[in-house]
């Protein structure tokens, strides 16, 4: 038996028509805040606009404790349980995707903050018929993101 | 009557909405900042407040840097910043300069490429390259492990041939970039002749990796399999399957986990986390970027009796990091997770 007919199940068969790399397809920022203050705005701006923060992922700790040497890098994962449930239930497919993160690296005495642009998963997922939400998660993001390039 | 005040005073705010300059120095924060540092001194993007660059390089090189980018090479293209808004962008840029710009009249430079040929693999190519192709990873050093301070950036990517001149490229030999590994070539011992059969040269470079080619990876954004075993026993499967691949099994948790109270969960969304620790080093050298695909994670999950393992798929996702290094990291990852999903669910 070949690999080729084995179990794979495509789902989500639209291949999107892509476009040449566009800036786009990820948001990111870069805040003039240290490493701490820039992961607590984030987290307070993130629940500020009505998300819950599920879990903080140290992925420096992981790596310094496995000998490597690494700057501060932490993955924030959050969302709204409604949300995920509604998308988990009918869209699985799309539960690897969930919930959110952003990633947040530690830059000398700045921060970055980076995430993939929701947008992209009307073209990713195109049956999910509630395209709305992902627009409303992209301007969240982009609110949160301006919330912390702004502070000083 | 009273109506007309309300009128001139709303064509007044959309004619003053309409003329009003775009503002240079936020337009570079919200789309440059995050690479370039936020006064250009570099970050994953190389430096570009540097004089001897900005003294060299007509606004003709900065415009098309911008909207098209390099390819394959990080640095994205701007297709959607109108003209008024890359011209802002680049009177920012110049702002970081005092330096008189010294741009000569765009007439090709003739030498000898045969020559360059050989000089550039004495003089060029342990920085740059044996094609052209650039350092290893980009931008400028954090304190992750790089091999040099500034990563020199690919000469034979169609971004930069389409948007740099002969001359833009002598220049830069002649004169260096003070502050970064691109010294003077005139100091180094070379004449202008020769500078001038490498800029013939490098001229000839081009990649014939097409990355827009790539985009068509017939597999869906997530890779699905069905397993013929209960949830327990997938995610058994599954932490077995992980170890085998040389991988470290993190932990196992709800999908819903942190989003309500403890007890709550759905427990039929199982996440597997996993990672490999020197694999994701090597990838966070070549793109610091790549945080949405970490720790590793499988998930199992049941409905209506069926239990299914799922995945990203990373090679699906590369193309939004327009890095041709990763891509190679990407492509293995999506073979790994192949892999897992089947011995799973064997
Ligand atoms: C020690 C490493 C090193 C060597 C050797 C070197 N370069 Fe560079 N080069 C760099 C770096 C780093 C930069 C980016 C500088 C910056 O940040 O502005 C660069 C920039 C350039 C640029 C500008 C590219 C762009 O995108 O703007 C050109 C052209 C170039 N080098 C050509 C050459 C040629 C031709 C040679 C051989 C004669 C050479 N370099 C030798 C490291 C090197
Ligand atoms: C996602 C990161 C990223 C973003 C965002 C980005 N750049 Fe870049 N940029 C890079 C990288 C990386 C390179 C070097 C490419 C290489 O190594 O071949 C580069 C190269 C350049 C160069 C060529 C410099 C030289 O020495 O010739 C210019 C000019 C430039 N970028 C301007 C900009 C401007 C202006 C913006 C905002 C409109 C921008 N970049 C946004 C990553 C980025």
């Amino acid at each position: 038996m070949t690999r080729c007919r084995h179990l794979f199940i495509i789902l989500a068969l639209t291949l999107a028509f892509l476009t040449p790399v566009a800036a786009e397809d990820l948001l990111a920022a870069r805040s003039t805040q240290s490493f701490p203050e820039a992961m607590l705005m984030l987290q307070e701006s993130i629940r500020e606009h009505g998300y819950t923060v599920s879990r903080v992922q140290r992925v420096d700790i992981g790596l310094t404790n496995m000998g490597y040497q690494t700057d501060k890098y932490r993955v924030v994962f959050f969302g709204k349980i409604d949300e995920v449930r509604e998308l988990s239930n009918r869209h699985p497919e799309m539960i690897p995707y969930l919930p959110m993160n952003i990633s947040v690296i530690a830059e000398g005495d700045q921060t970055i903050l980076i995430t993939s642009n929701p947008a992209i998963y009307k073209t990713l997922f195109s049956k999910v018929k509630n395209k709305f939400l992902f627009d409303h998660w992209e301007n969240d993001i982009r609110s949160i993101f301006n919330d912390i390039r702004e502070a000083e | 009557m009273y109506l007309r005040l309300p009128i001139i005073a709303l064509l007044y705010t959309i004619a003053s909405a309409a003329t009003a300059a775009p503002d240079g120095a936020s337009l570079y924060s919200e789309h440059c900042a995050v690479c370039h540092g936020a006064s250009g001194t570099g970050g994953v993007g190389i430096p570009l407040a540097v004089d001897s660059l900005l003294s060299i390089v007509s606004d003709d090189y900065l415009k098309k840097t911008i909207r098209l980018g390099r390819p394959g090479r990080i640095m994205p293209a701007f297709p959607k910043l109108s003209d008024a808004q890359i011209n802002a962008i680049i009177s920012h840029l110049r702002g970081w300069s005092d330096r008189k710009l010294e741009i000569m009249p765009e007439k090709p430079v003739r030498g000898d490429a045969r020559h360059g040929k050989v000089l550039y693999a004495e003089h060029c190519a342990s920085c740059h390259g044996k094609d052209g192709e650039g350092g290893k990873g980009t931008g400028v050093t954090f304190s992750r492990h790089r091999d040099m301070d500034i990563i020199p950036p690919a000469l034979n990517n169609p971004g930069f041939q389409a948007a740099t001149c002969d001359h833009m490229i002598q220049q830069t030999l002649i004169v260096g970039r003070e502050g970064t590994p691109m010294t003077s070539f005139l100091e180094e011992g070379l004449t202008e002749q020769d500078i001038n059969d490498i800029v013939r040269y490098v001229r000839t470079f081009y990649s014939e990796d097409d990355p827009d080619a790539r985009t068509g990876e017939d597999l869906p954004p997530t890779l699905i399999v069905e397993s013929p075993y209960s949830l327990e026993e997938t995610v058994e499967n599954a932490k077995q399957a992980i170890s085998g691949k040389n991988f470290r099994f993190i932990r196992t948790q709800p999908l819903e986990e942190g989003l309500v109270p403890e007890g709550e969960e759905n427990s039929r969304q199982v996440m597997i986390y996993f990672c490999n620790f020197n694999f994701l080093f090597e990838a966070l050298a070549k793109d610091p970027r790549i945080g949405m695909f970490l720790p590793c994670r499988i998930t199992v999950v049941e409905r209506d009796g069926v239990v299914q393992v799922m995945s990203v798929n990373p090679m699906y996702l590369s193309k939004l990091f327009n890095n041709e290094e990763l891509h190679e990291d990407c492509r293995t990852m999506t073979g790994i997770y192949r892999e897992l999903l089947d011995e799973i669910s064997l």
